[in-house]
């Protein structure tokens, strides 16, 4: 997983809409408040977020229609200016960098999903995919090459010289992704990408992006309004309400230990055994063995609705592995019970 | 106490308190009383208010003129004066033309005038119906390709293919010109917002000056000649591909934009490789847009030197020679819809992989048209050669329906003269005639103010001065009479294309078959040149203002009965199934629930009416009619610029406060509805 060093970090990010905007905040001292928002008819879409995503994770921003999410991601890639605040890529502020730089980070370094999939239409599903390297200028066999490799990766291969009107929204949006991984980006932005697609597709693409991402190891900004569809995916996630990040955490932390009541109303209907991890609820290892010895082992990362079966079979304490292969602790047949339990 | 009685009692009191004397009935009663009292006996005090005495006058027409002969003459850029401007301009428009013309009607010739060698044939007529078919092949499939060599075939039959050709050529140098320049004029306006703003008034402007009116500076800087023909086409068909182009790239969506952006794409980039193919469908309606443009100005550009089938039908009209003119006439419409049918389909066609040339394999397998094509002329050039029939359509096997045409038309005079006459007469007497006196004799002054206080009432005062501003400029300019002539006409034209074209629609809307029928007959008179709508009047009721409002009619008509239609369609079902369920008779759903509330949209048909009705109006100058349309025309014979300009503009400025009055009118009605746009 997260390697932790942070790829993108966002300190103290305003993005506000209306006109003096920039002098308001000013005077406000670097912040303002809702009162002051309203009197100065200002939108607040981004309001104070500090985060960092972390080499090789997937974070998550998840938050209701019209809390800032788009805002703040097209901040993260300077498609839009933000008011005040830092971004800082690789550790380099984006908001000072010229525009030049920016074009050239944009190019190599940075690849986007969009929600309505933004294909061209006059080009074919080969011609989409390769399209980021036709703007870089790479020569068409080359880009070409990359282009069916990407095309494959996605599992669209045959329908190279398809047009994006004769294909489904999911396939489409194979394209999009297709598209945006063909520069080989170190950061990968995607804007609700399975938002347009009806319920049994979008499962599938998760399957499908969860595949990829085991191995492509990129470091992800995923936006969703979907609060189950963040705990699948996430490493990591950040509720947004009004503009403001209201708690940052594993899918974990937010069920266990929701910050406020808007946070806890999503995670009332998550089942916790998907959620929580044998590290969180496992004890400490017992000096003596227990009577009959140990029914197995399981890993700390595991969920508890992976290795509630191992559970079912015996009745017997199971032992806690860490990455390393270290025994760390031991899990006993109850407590996943009592998680279990807990719908 | 549950009587009916009492429900009816409550329904009907909020009514009675709503019509109460508001502060503007009274305003409306002073002003309409001081105006009748002036109009009665104001004539005697103030007689300058009835007719804009000469010296009272602005002298626009001769600093006009003066302007422009400063121009010719004297103005100079620096580098380069202004007439090597228009001869670089003309220059370049000509090399293609000529290349065009040669292609397709003279053949390359060698040498100047009546000693000149025909050193190669044009393009054989079986090439180019075969190569117009296949283009409509590869746009819509067997069908499309069928009507399009069936209407070029048309043309060949009945002696129209020379003709026609000569207008093709004019149209194939103008249309992708003015694609190029209006495209070019979109993005400048949707990259630049200032750039937007100061199109905006200029593009309103130059849709409602009348096509004449753009002739007579062009033919005073660029002569007499197809070349300023195609300039001509060309600066008419620019603004709506303009506003095509601007509005087809903001219906780009955001995130094409941020995808852009998110490639790095240079400013170059964006345009040409991300934002220009995407908004491609909506250009497509402007492409359509500027072919049928340019086909109704090529036709009327015949005026000054365009040739081809436009100068068939002028010099028949000129001579009464109505065969010859319905011949041409019908030509012009085989083209037309060949256009129009052949652009839409390329507008709309949808892409299939299994459609486009494969990116592999021979020249050939992947451009299999243009080598068809390619083979088709050098084939059938070489035949010709030998086999002249191959070459030309062979005079032996075209039909002339002439004579027909004149007979037609003379047993129609014989067997009808008197009904025709009767009708003529009746409407010419008892209502053309009185209200082209009625409005002959009304003041300037008062009109002016009356229709200022109505901007006013309808939109404030903004609107209110600039109605009084253009009317005034109208009268002002020594326009005021021909400009009541106009009214006059456009008003009759108006009422009798509703009187016709309301029940047209209120009949066939809701039956969705008869309407499918009603659609595709008004949107091929629509596609049709202007010019055309003359012949038939002309047949039947020779030269005047009556046969002028008739092709008016004729060809504003669409509209009225489009909009109606329209408006009486989206009427929310929920509505009509209330009214239905209170037991209102069919006549009662109609009027009292329906047209009510198709009303706003009827009024945009209104206003569209009366917009083509001005447009056509001035064509029908050369039925002679003596309004502004006439004024252009003597012009436009003259060349005399500041003349022709002056009246261009008074035509607009009728069309621009007929416009602003009525959309404000429906806006109003719409937000009492509680419509919305
Ligand atoms: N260009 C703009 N001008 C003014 N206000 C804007 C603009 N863009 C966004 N907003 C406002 O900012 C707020 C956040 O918008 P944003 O699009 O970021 O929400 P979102 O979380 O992405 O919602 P959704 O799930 O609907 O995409 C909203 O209140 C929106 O109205
Ligand atoms: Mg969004």
């Amino acid at each position: 997983m997260a390697t932790n060093s942070p790829k993108l970090e966002c300190r103290s990010v305003w993005k506000l809409f209306g006109s003096g905007a920039a002098e308001a905040l000013q005077e406000g001292g670097g912040k303002l408040d809702d009162a002051a928002l309203e009197q100065q008819q200002l939108i607040g879409a981004v309001r104070d977020v500090n985060l960092e995503v972390l080499e090789g994770e997937i974070f998550v921003i998840m938050g209701l229609s019209g809390s800032g999410k788009s805002t703040l991601v097209r901040c993260m890639s300077r498609l839009i200016e933000p008011t005040a605040g830092e971004i800082l890529f690789n550790g380099e502020n984006l908001l000072t960098a010229s525009a030049a730089r920016m074009i050239e980070i944009r190019r190599h370094q940075m690849g986007m999903v969009f929600q309505h999939f933004a294909l061209l239409p006059h080009l074919t599903v080969l011609g989409n995919v390769a399209f980021p390297l036709e703007i870089q200028g790479v020569d068409r066999s080359t880009r070409e090459e990359r282009a069916t490799k990407m095309i494959e990766l996605v599992g669209l291969e045959g329908r190279e010289e398809f047009f994006p009107n004769e294909l489904s929204g999911g396939q489409q949006q194979r394209v999009g992704i297709a598209r945006s991984l063909s520069v080989e980006p170190e950061i990968w932005f995607l804007d609700e990408p399975f938002s347009a697609l009806d319920p049994l597709i979008r499962r599938e693409m998760q399957d499908e992006f969860i595949r990829l991402q085991n191995v492509l190891k990129k470091t992800i900004v995923f936006i969703t309004h979907d609060f189950d569809e963040a705990i699948r995916l996430a490493d990591r996630v950040a509720i947004m309400k009004d503009g403001k990040v209201v708690q940052t955490g594993t899918p974990e932390e937010l069920v266990l230990n929701p910050a406020d009541d808007y946070v806890a109303e999503f995670t009332l209907n998550v089942t916790k055994a998907k959620v929580v991890r044998v590290r969180t609820i496992m004890k400490r290892l017992p000096e003596k063995a227990p009577k009959g010895g140990y029914g197995g082992t399981v890993l700390a990362g595991d969920t508890v609705a992976e290795v509630a079966p191992l559970v079912e079979n015996s009745k017997k304490t199971l032992r806690v592995l860490d990455e390393q292969g270290e025994i760390v602790g031991c899990l006993s047949r109850d407590d996943v019970v009592t998680i279990m339990m807990q719908a | 106490m549950s009587s009916p009685d009492t429900y009816a009692g409550t329904a009907a009191e909020p009514r009675r308190k709503g019509w109460q004397f508001t502060r503007w009935h009274g305003v409306w009663g002073v002003a309409l009383f001081a105006f009748v009292m002036f109009w009665l006996y104001g004539k005697p005090v103030a007689r300058w208010a009835f007719s804009m005495p000469r010296d009272m006058q602005i002298p626009f027409k001769r600093w006009i003129s003066t302007f422009m002969k400063w121009l010719v003459d004297e103005a100079s850029f620096g580098l380069f004066t202004f007439t090597e401007l228009t001869r670089f301009i003309a220059a370049v428009i000509e090399f293609p033309y000529k290349v065009a013309l040669s292609f397709l009607s003279t053949g390359f010739l060698k040498g100047q005038g009546s000693d000149a060698v025909q050193i190669l044939p044009p393009v054989s007529w079986i090439a180019v119906i075969a190569i117009f078919a296949m283009i409509g092949y590869f746009a819509g499939g067997r069908r499309l390709a069928v009507l399009v060599g069936a209407c070029f075939g048309f043309l060949a039959l009945f002696g129209q293919w020379n003709n026609a050709m000569v207008t093709l050529a004019s149209i194939l140098i103008a249309v992708p010109l003015g694609i190029a320049g209006g495209l070019m004029l979109g993005i400048a306006g949707y990259r630049w917002k200032w750039f937007a703003l100061f199109l905006k008034p200029l593009l309103d402007l130059m849709q409602t000056v009348p096509v004449f009116a753009y002739l007579v500076p062009i033919l005073f800087l660029f002569g007499f000649g197809p070349t300023a023909a195609v300039v001509a086409t060309i600066i008419y068909a620019l603004p709506p591909m303009t506003r095509i182009s601007m509005l087809a790239l903001r219906g780009v969506p955001d995130e094409v934009h941020d995808l852009g952006r998110m490639l790095g794409c240079t400013g170059r980039q964006m345009t040409w490789r991300v934002l220009v193919p995407s908004a491609m469908q909506g250009l497509m309606v402007g492409v359509n847009q500027v072919i049928m443009l340019a086909l109704n100005m090529v036709i009327i550009a015949s005026m000054i030197g365009a040739g081809g089938l436009g100068y068939e039908v002028l010099t028949a009209l000129r001579r009464l020679d109505i065969g010859r003119g319905v011949e041409a006439g019908l030509a012009i419409v085989a083209l037309a819809i060949a256009l129009d049918r052949l652009s839409q389909a390329l507008a709309t066609r949808s892409r299939a992989h299994h459609q486009e040339g494969s990116a592999t394999g021979s020249f050939v397998q992947r451009n299999p048209y243009t080598v068809a094509s390619g083979l088709l002329v050098v084939v059938t050039g070489l035949i010709g050669l030998a086999v002249p029939a191959v070459q030309t359509y062979p005079e032996a096997l075209q039909l002339s329906t002439g004579t027909f045409w004149s007979e037609v038309v003379k047993w129609i005079n014989i067997n009808f003269f008197d009904e025709l006459e009767a009708v003529k007469n009746a409407l010419l007497l008892n209502v053309m005639i009185p209200f082209k006196r009625f409005l002959l004799g009304l003041p300037w002054l008062g009109v002016t103010l009356l229709l200022g206080l109505l901007g006013y009432a309808l939109a404030g005062w903004r609107l209110g001065l600039m109605v009084v501003v253009l009317a005034f400029l109208i009268a002002v300019t020594g326009q005021w009479n021909k400009a009541m002539v106009t009214v006059y006409l456009c008003g009759i034209s108006v009422v009798l294309a509703c009187l016709f074209g309301v029940p047209i629609a209120i009949l066939t809307a809701e039956r969705a078959r008869l309407w499918k029928w009603v659609e595709a007959v008004i949107d091929t008179l629509q596609t049709l040149p202007s010019f055309v709508y003359l012949m038939p009047a002309v047949m039947l009721f020779r030269v005047g203002d009556f046969t002028a409002t008739i092709a008016v009619v004729a060809y504003a008509i669409a509209p009225a009965i489009r909009y109606t239609a329209h408006g009486l369609r989206q009427v929310d079902p929920q509505l009509v199934e209330a009214g239905t369920a209170a037991g209102c008779t069919p006549w009662q759903l109609l009027t009292k629930i329906k047209l009510k509330l198709a009303l706003p949209e009827i009024m945009l048909g209104l206003n569209q009416t009366i917009m083509l009705a001005l447009s056509m109006l001035v064509i029908t100058a050369l039925v002679g009619t003596r309004d502004l349309g006439q004024e252009v025309y003597i012009a436009l014979t003259k060349a005399d610029t500041g003349r022709g300009i002056v009246a261009g503009l008074s035509v607009a400025f009728i069309a621009i406060i007929a416009d602003r009055l009525i959309s404000a009118g429906a806006d109003r009605m719409r937000a009492r509805l509680g419509l919305k746009r």
